[in-house]
């Protein structure tokens, strides 16, 4: 089980403590209804889903209950950082 | 290559089978092919036997970053079915077990299919529904299914508790008779040796850096840890790995990369004859020929490639299992293991052309392409040879994720898959 560092309660907590909520900095469209069909299949299906790198999404659900970011190694599963929702892309 | 038949195996008998010739040779590659099919699971190995054996396309590479079935392959807990619920998913699935029924023979390699039955159990009202509405509407399209009380579930397996006072009672189960298992390897060995047997080429050791697109966009061919390979047709077949592939073609796909674990048991002599699965709570299992309780357990949260998942969804996994099956609770697993499953939105395959001209895919199989193999394999190999895509594997196309005409087989299927 991996140990995550919780940005809020500035603790490293198990695994179990926390949801994963997918990829991060995917910006919600501002006005939906002038969006092409092109970019609703980017926003809504399109990821990254690289092999190194990831930029994600936690929720601290069994915790303080907030969602903030992380940076993870997708091969070795290792957290290079995590920072606060709303702090721009690291 | 020796026919196995029962006179060869008699006459190397003789001499201690100590003359049994390779099964297929180690190849190293040309520089041009006719097709490549990156990936040499049991996928990409069939469907570079299709196309040699069905179109007559036989300069063709199969080309593997690791071994034959080193990869999904080789990891996954072997199960065959086809009781899905939406058209478009029975004929695919279906397709696939109807060249399993032969396959052994056309292969000429046993690959120990075993109709065992693939029993649904159903532990509340909504599963009862949810299965009843599978039964009629696979049976609507001519695969079977049919419905179990507790009782005869019990008799069809005898290890199942149906005590009413069970956590989770048994109220019914839906049956897929012609369900069942086969030996995972084997399928990959059989279809390399078939196709090298045609001419295929199967080069192992051999990782895919960079894809090469011509001034009209077109593929030219792949850039390879062993150089570059020319062919204006290339197949990918390469499961968790397609983003990372599809991004050197300059193709972002929908597709996220998983781990999904498995586990074995010691062996025990003969006791479980078929194969459960249990939605609610999370757990199949089934027994194989060397006696291992063979079990599944749930992807992991997280987009990861590092083939191995955490222990808490093993224990999970077990939890379930203990609860419907008693006699097991002293049971002590063997192995766990993890492969790299990619899945997409709406939980069902990506199988057709790309935007790229001569780049074809075949992904998106999440956590059930095993059951696939060979129809995943005829069908790409199909789409390779005509440039189009059969009318099976058509509505599994890329543009549905555009057009919004998903297959939502992830609401249909409740978990696993």
């Amino acid at each position: 089980m991996i140990l995550i560092h919780c940005p809020y309660c500035d603790e490293k907590r198990a695994e179990l403590e926390f949801a994963y909520a997918g990829e991060a900095h995917i910006a919600r469209p501002l006005d939906p209804s002038a969006l092409s069909d092109e970019e609703w299949e980017t926003y809504l299906f399109i990821r990254n889903n690289p092999r190194g790198r990831h930029h994600e999404r936690w929720r601290h659900a069994h915790g303080c209950g907030r969602f903030f970011n992380a940076v993870r190694d997708t091969v070795t599963d290792k957290f290079e950082t995590t920072y606060k929702a709303g702090e721009p892309r690291k | 290559m020796t026919r196995f038949s029962a006179l060869s195996l008699f006459t190397k008998a003789l001499g201690g089978h100590q003359s049994w010739p390779e099964q297929w040779p180690d190849a190293a590659p040309k520089p041009a092919y006719d097709a490549i099919i990156v990936g040499g699971g049991g996928h990409g190995l069939g469907a570079a036997y299709y196309l040699a054996k069905k179109y007559g396309i036989t300069n063709v590479a199969v080309i593997e970053k690791g071994w034959i079935g080193g990869g999904n392959t080789g990891r996954n807990t072997t199960i065959i079915r086809s009781n899905y619920l939406y058209d478009e998913s029975a004929h695919l699935y279906d397709h696939a077990v109807k060249l399993w029924d032969g396959l052994s023979q056309e292969l000429n390699y046993n690959t120990m299919y075993s109709k065992r039955g693939v029993m649904m159990l159903a532990h509340n009202v909504h599963d009862v529904q949810s299965f009843k509405r599978h039964i009629h509407a696979n049976r609507l399209n001519g695969v079977d299914n049919e419905w179990l009380t507790p009782e005869e579930a019990k008799a069809y397996c005898p290890p199942l508790n149906i005590s009413p006072d069970a956590r989770h009672p048994v109220l019914g189960a839906a049956l897929q008779r012609r369900g069942g298992t086969a030996r995972h390897d084997t399928v990959a060995w059989g279809y390399a040796r078939a196709a090298a047997a045609l001419g295929v080429d199967i080069i192992q050791n051999c990782a895919v850096t960079g894809i090469r697109r011509g001034a009209d966009g077109a593929i030219e061919g792949v850039e390879t840890t062993r150089g570059y390979i020319a062919s204006k047709r290339v197949g990918v077949s390469a499961a968790g790995n397609t983003s990372v592939i599809m991004q050197m073609a300059g193709l972002d796909f929908p597709l996220e990369s998983y781990p999904l674990q498995a586990l074995v048991s010691e062996p025990i002599k003969p006791v479980f004859p078929c194969v459960v699965m249990s939605n609610t709570v999370h757990a199949y299992m089934s027994q194989s020929d060397k006696g291992e309780l063979v079990i599944g357990a749930g992807t992991d949260q997280y987009v990861s490639y590092s083939q191995r998942g955490a222990l808490h969804i093993v224990e999970h996994t077990l939890a379930a299992i203990c609860e419907i099956f008693p006699i097991f609770r002293r049971m002590r697993m063997l192995r766990t293991w993890g492969g790299i499953v990619d899945v997409t939105p709406d939980r069902s395959p990506i199988l057709g052309k790309t935007p790229v001209q001569g780049l074809y895919v075949n992904c998106g199989w999440g956590t059930g392409g095993f059951k696939a193999t060979p129809g995943a394999g005829d069908l790409l190999a199909y789409t390779m040879a005509k440039d189009e895509p059969h009318r099976i594997n058509a509505p599994f196309n890329l543009d549905r994720f555009r057009n919004g005409r998903l297959i939502d087989e992830a609401a249909a299927a409740a978990v696993a898959h």
